[in-house]
């Protein structure tokens, strides 16, 4: 192993392959022990299965277990799927769902040590280190992605600035006065940051800033240039969902190919996302993990719906830690917009009930140089409630405005078209349109 | 006493003006006045025609959104002041204008006023008390 490769637990990050496998073995057999006997939910599911916490020996046998989705966490909505009593819960956090009711998350005193544990290997990865000023402008609150980073970043024991996000021109003043090093938002917002201190006058090549940690949303390798570029740091891609944890499931080390798999806690298949079966290792499928050592929330074969490949190539990092490709698309409708999981179907609902609107909409997410993803969302103007008044079109568009900013948390622009503009087909309609570059 | 007006939804778009107006001339319909309200993504164009009923019939046909909206239409003498009369009548009443939009007849020396507003009645009363005459769907359409 390269020893000028930094890291933060190097016993798990460079572990013989082997002995890793056998480490997943024991906690996939306690992890599934756990959640058939203490999840009503899980255990109605294996039983439908046929399948017994016995028969599950190794890893290898992982493939026996049904699949665990966000139906799964919806139908158990808020609790039902949590493998401990509320008394050991010490944190719950929450992302937006598609029927008004977000997907809710758990964790003991054990998880969120995890957590920080998987962050610090994260950000130690780019070079964190004690003495480390890190500015974290992920939002603070129910979204993990603040929060996850913060704990990592105390662990490693960098001094931490939770700036959250929002207030540009402060940020880029908290970062000139406090001299910050390292940077943690998601890739959009560091360009909207960049750009801001350009106006400010700020000379980024004399600035401290050195790395930065981007995720949240899907970016490419363009856009890695292009921050890369303005702010001259290294951009680094991190991976993460609330569900298995929050940010911390996956990390680029400084290779900036691909991201390692933290695969001691969060265990990673590559499925055909129609057939449900393995696909042959290095080809494109649905990436599917088991948090196994997860005391609050334990899931089994989560469906992330991120499509993704393994890289079978080992890394010249020296990390056995299987890595993944950046994810390039998804296998179902959902939009990651500046954070946000925004489904069709909820704007739909907000459209239902609007007057004046047919419920033919069509999403345009967009990414303009140097700015946050923007949704436009196109809805035609119904023929007999068209109003030739500006004033009362306005008021339609406004209603749709802040219904949806109210379900998601998320400005978005309203533009109404004429009806059958938008696209219909036979089957479903074309619903989104997503022009961000996210090729690799 | 009121007019129908046609109102049609346009998308911000190159050529769909020229649309609207081909398939008005393939129907026989003759435009009278037009107004043309608009934001940044779309317009509402407000037509007064000869024949309403072809119109918004062949405008439907061709894929428009389009609804009829009950103007009031006044004459109004054609010289400076004339439409500041016909304005004051209403607001000396407290009634507020949506929009209005005026043309030149053919014949005479009246001009015509077309009028959107929500109190109607009250509307034609104020008008005709203050002298205005109130043209009907059909001398409108006679112009």
């Amino acid at each position: 192993m390269p020893e000028s490769t930094p890291s933060w637990n190097r016993e798990i990050e460079f572990m013989d392959p082997a002995a890793l496998r056998e480490l997943q073995s024991k906690r996939l057999r306690a992890a599934v022990k756990r959640a058939y006997t203490r999840v009503p939910h899980y255990r109605a599911k294996l039983d439908a299965a046929g399948v017994k916490p016995s028969q599950i020996k190794s890893i290898k046998d992982i493939h026996l277990l049904p699949f665990t989705t966000k139906d799964d966490l919806r139908e158990t909505y808020p609790f039902g799927m949590f493998a401990v009593p509320m008394e050991e819960v010490v944190r719950i956090h929450a992302s937006s769902g598609t029927t008004g009711k977000s997907i809710v998350v758990g964790y003991t005193r054990k998880d969120v040590a995890t957590w920080a544990e998987v962050m610090a290997r994260t950000l130690a990865a780019g070079g964190t280190h004690r003495g480390d000023v890190l500015q974290n402008s992920y939002g603070y609150g129910l979204f993990t992605g603040g929060l996850g980073a913060h704990y990592g970043a105390e662990l490693i024991g960098a001094s931490v600035i939770p700036t959250s996000g929002g207030q540009t021109q402060r940020q880029v003043q908290i970062m000139q006065d406090f001299g910050a090093t390292v940077l943690c938002c998601t890739p959009s917002y560091a360009l909207v940051i960049a750009e801001a201190g350009r106006e400010m006058g700020v000379d980024w090549e004399k600035m401290p800033l050195r790395v930065g940690f981007f995720g949240a949303e899907p970016w490419s390798q363009t856009m890695r240039a292009e921050i890369e570029n303005a702010l001259k740091v290294h951009a680094l891609d991190i991976y993460g969902l609330s569900e298995i944890i929050g940010p911390g499931v996956g990390f680029e080390c400084l290779q900036k190919n691909g991201l390692h798999l933290n695969e001691d806690h969060f265990y990673p298949e590559v499925i055909n996302p129609e057939t449900g079966q393995p696909v042959v290792p290095g080809e494109r499928g649905e990436v599917v993990f088991t948090a196994f050592t997860k005391e609050a929330l334990p899931l089994l074969r989560y469906r992330t719906r991120d499509l993704t490949r393994f890289i079978p190539e080992p890394c010249p990092c020296g990390r056995s830690l299987r890595r993944m490709e950046r994810v390039t698309g998804r296998s179902d409708d959902m939009l990651i917009i500046r954070g946000v999981n925004v489904f069709p179907s909820q704007i739909e609902q907000v459209l239902m009930g609007v007057e004046g609107t047919t419920p033919n909409y069509l999403l345009v997410v967009d990414r303009k140089p140097r700015q946050m993803d923007e949704l436009e969302v196109q809805v035609e103007v119904s023929p007999e409630r068209f109003s030739d008044e500006i004033a009362k079109l306005e008021a339609v568009a406004d209603r749709i405005r802040s219904g949806i900013e109210s379900i998601l948390g998320l400005h978005v622009t309203v533009r109404l078209v004429e009806p059958k503009t938008l696209e219909r087909s036979m089957g479903k309609a074309k619903r989104v349109v997503d022009r961000r570059d996210l090729g690799k | 006493m009121t007019a129908i007006q046609i109102s049609v939804f346009l998308e911000n778009k190159s050529g769909r003006l020229a649309e609207v107006t081909r398939a008005l001339a393939n129907a026989g319909v003759n435009i009278r006045a037009l107004s043309l309200a608009e934001t940044i993504d779309y317009g509402v164009l407000r037509l007064i025609v000869d024949k309403p009923k072809e119109a918004k019939a062949a405008l439907t046909q061709a894929g428009f959104t389009v609804s009829e909206t009950e103007v009031i239409a006044v004459e109004m003498p054609d010289r400076p002041g004339g439409l500041a009369e016909i304005v004051g009548m209403l607001t000396k009443r407290g009634l507020n204008i949506e929009y209005l939009y005026a043309f030149v007849g053919q014949r005479g020396e009246n001009a015509v006023v077309i009028i959107r507003i929500d109190t109607i009645p009250e509307a034609i009363a104020a008008l005709q008390t203050g002298g205005a005459r109130v043209l009907s769907a059909a001398e409108l359409s006679g112009i």
